[in-house]
């Protein structure tokens, strides 16, 4: 309306009165440019400024011997062009400082990481929210408060826990599976089994390279994932209308039918932006695979975010690090974009 | 569809079916062996920080003697390190509840003009925070190192350049948390007061922000529980010749992982639990608001 008002007005006025210049927009939405201001400002010190500067390290040889200008060995960074990224794919020499690297089995090893944990999680997740919503359970309310647990610990305390719950000497998992073999294996019942879930090199199962620190982290991810999917799954259940399954067993349907026509298609447009959520959450899980296998066994187990992580913790190639960070940003990049994508997809099938 | 949702009589609740006594205990049966799995790490941690064992010996569940001994010992001295537990505890709360607090005080004015005034560059402002929280934190260690170290070695191996680096994630993650909140609350009361003649700044701090404090409660909750467990950035920066440059997410690791050639058990668990109890309780009670803002946008 006020809008309104001053077009009208505006169009009685000679032609020059009516081009306005940017200051005159930063004044009228002074309190908004206002309100934004601090914010602003120290974002732009520490969270853009960084991110530039990043940008720029990644064309550098940016090293230890660049770090401290007052230091007799001060090497100043040079500009080496897109050197740093044609290493990391694994041309031009590599990255011979760290042994064992590979962006692609990394990367490979990350989105399959990232893919089999949600597609367990979700699967267990609707699964139990299913079992836990039908009319009449005892003791509802009391499964729903033990199951949130996982999520309220922090992942830190999780990692190191479980990393102890599978030590090879003095962990329950070890400890439990003696007493079981070593019932009839007496070698067994005598040294422990020992199963080094950490270090051992050799895959569990011949043919499918994942190794034992896999698994171990995926039971832990799984017991520190599902009751997510739960939540979020018994709040959709909720949504649906009881009404649908009276009508559904009037006409003679079964419990899968019901699941299967009824359930999971109302509860898609919940899940999906959970599952989107559990991908990108799950694809940067840093302290599970840092605290628990620390890159695996020969650094088959590293994701990308720890390896970024080793690159300037352990080796401080700063220059190849802020390269790694920005193929990380591309990478996720990509995958929210198409994430993104596929929760609007879902959203409008269902409006 | 609309019918059938107001055709269900009131009063009637999900108790109104009985389930059949099979598929009851079938139900339980399988509910207690989840419980047991979800449970299973948490009380043997639990039992072993009331123990006093160096090397479990066996699976045990229950304490073999009730002792908080690995209590004391963690509040006297965790680890080897020097560092009693009451100024670990000190370091973290410092880092978290300060990064917290600013990036929410900061930020609440920022999500506030996202969310209520449009003014040119809004969208473009907008997604450029989006894009920045893309990246996760671990990513950004290197630029914020190096500029940090520029500007002093002693800014960067100190509290306040960790706190520095910390806000860097926590105040955009802030902005657009809050901003997701102030969405949600209603506009009429802010269109009545401006038809009232009240000022933009009246609107905000006698209106909008007492609505919100719930809103920057849980943002700011969930800052610092970010900050409460931060390894990554403090490990780097923090200048080890300073004894007292340790946090409790720290100590813990030094506790296990590499650093650990024999993991002290009982001290671990009790440790463990020290640093997990405070936020898992106040989680538990504010987990509705949490992951109620988190499904708003996916069940319509």
């Amino acid at each position: 309306m006020a809008t309104d008002v001053r077009m009208a007005s505006e169009s009685n006025m000679p032609p020059q009165k009516r081009q306005r210049s940017v200051w005159d927009e930063v004044l009228r939405n002074r309190v908004a440019y206002l309100y934004l201001l601090p914010a602003f400002i120290i974002m732009g010190i520490v969270t853009f400024y960084p991110l530039f500067y990043q940008l720029w390290m990644s064309f550098t040889d940016f090293g230890i011997r660049s770090l401290n200008p007052n230091s007799a060995t001060y090497l100043p960074p040079t500009i080496v062009g897109f050197d740093n990224y044609i290493r990391i794919l694994g041309f031009k020499g590599g990255v011979p400082q760290i042994a064992n690297f590979s962006f692609l089995n990394t990367l490979s090893f990350n989105l399959f990481w990232t893919f089999s944990n949600v597609v367990i999680h979700v699967t267990l997740g609707i699964f139990i929210a299913v079992i836990l919503n039908q009319p009449g359970v005892w003791g509802r309310n009391i499964y729903r408060a033990i199951y949130v647990l996982p999520m309220v610990i922090p992942a830190l305390v999780i990692a190191t826990v479980w990393k102890n719950i599978f030590d090879p000497r003095f962990g329950p998992v070890n400890q439990m599976l003696t007493s079981i073999v070593g019932s009839w294996n007496p070698a067994v019942a005598a040294n422990g089994i020992g199963i080094r879930w950490f270090e051992e090199v050799q895959y569990p199962i011949t043919g499918i390279p994942l190794p034992l620190s896999y698994f171990a982290m995926l039971i832990t991810n799984i017991w520190l994932g599902w009751p997510f999917m739960t939540i979020v799954a018994t709040g959709a259940l909720q949504s649906i209308p009881k009404d649908m399954y009276e009508a559904s067993s009037l006409d003679g349907a079964s419990w899968w039918d019901d699941l299967r026509y009824i359930t999971l298609p109302l509860l898609r447009p919940a899940m999906v932006p959970a599952a989107m959520y559990g991908l990108i959450t799950t694809f940067n899980l840093f302290h599970i695979i840092y605290f628990m296998s620390g890159g695996g066994p020969l650094r088959r187990t590293e994701i990308l975010v720890t390896t970024a992580y080793r690159l300037v913790n352990e080796q401080r190639l700063y220059g190849i690090a802020a390269a790694f960070a920005v193929y990380i940003f591309l990478i996720l990049l990509v995958m929210t974009l198409a994430t993104n994508r596929v929760t609007k997809a879902t959203e409008s099938y269902d409006a | 569809m609309r019918d059938a949702v107001v055709r269900r009589a009131p009063g009637a609740d999900k108790e109104e079916r009985r389930l059949p006594v099979r598929e009851q205990i079938l139900t339980q049966i399988f509910l207690i062996i989840v419980a047991f799995t979800v449970l299973f790490p948490i009380l043997w941690i639990v039992s072993l920080s009331f123990d006093n064992i160096e090397r479990p010996s066996e699976f045990r569940l229950v304490p073999q003697e009730f002792t908080v001994s690995a209590y004391q010992q963690v509040f006297t001295q965790p680890t080897s390190n020097p560092t009693p537990f009451w100024r670990l505890l000190l370091n973290q709360l410092m880092l978290a509840g300060g990064v917290a607090f600013a990036s929410v005080m900061v930020g609440v004015f920022a999500a506030y003009a996202f969310s209520r005034l449009k003014f040119p560059g809004r969208g473009g402002f907008m997604l450029g925070i989006i894009a920045v929280l893309l990246l996760p934190q671990i990513a950004t260690i290197a630029p914020l190192y190096i500029i940090l170290n520029g500007i002093s070695p002693q800014l960067r191996g100190s509290f306040l350049g960790v706190g520095i680096a910390m806000t860097s994630g926590a105040l955009p993650f802030a902005i657009w948390n809050l901003k997701g909140y102030l969405d949600t609350i209603p506009k009429d009361l802010e269109e009545a007061a401006r038809i009232d003649g009240a000022s933009p700044n009246q609107i905000f701090f006698q209106i909008v922000l007492p609505l919100a404090v719930p809103a920057l409660a849980v943002t700011a909750f969930l800052g610092f529980l970010s900050g409460w467990t931060e390894f990554a950035l403090s490990w780097q920066f923090l200048d080890i010749n300073n004894p007292n440059n340790l946090t409790l997410a720290m100590a813990l690791y030094t506790m296990t992982g590499q650093y650990a050639s024999e993991v002290p058990w009982s001290r671990f668990a009790a440790m463990s639990l020290l640093i997990a109890a405070p936020v898992a309780i106040v989680y538990l009670s504010l987990q509705r608001y949490i992951v109620g803002g988190l499904t708003v946008g996916g069940v319509k």
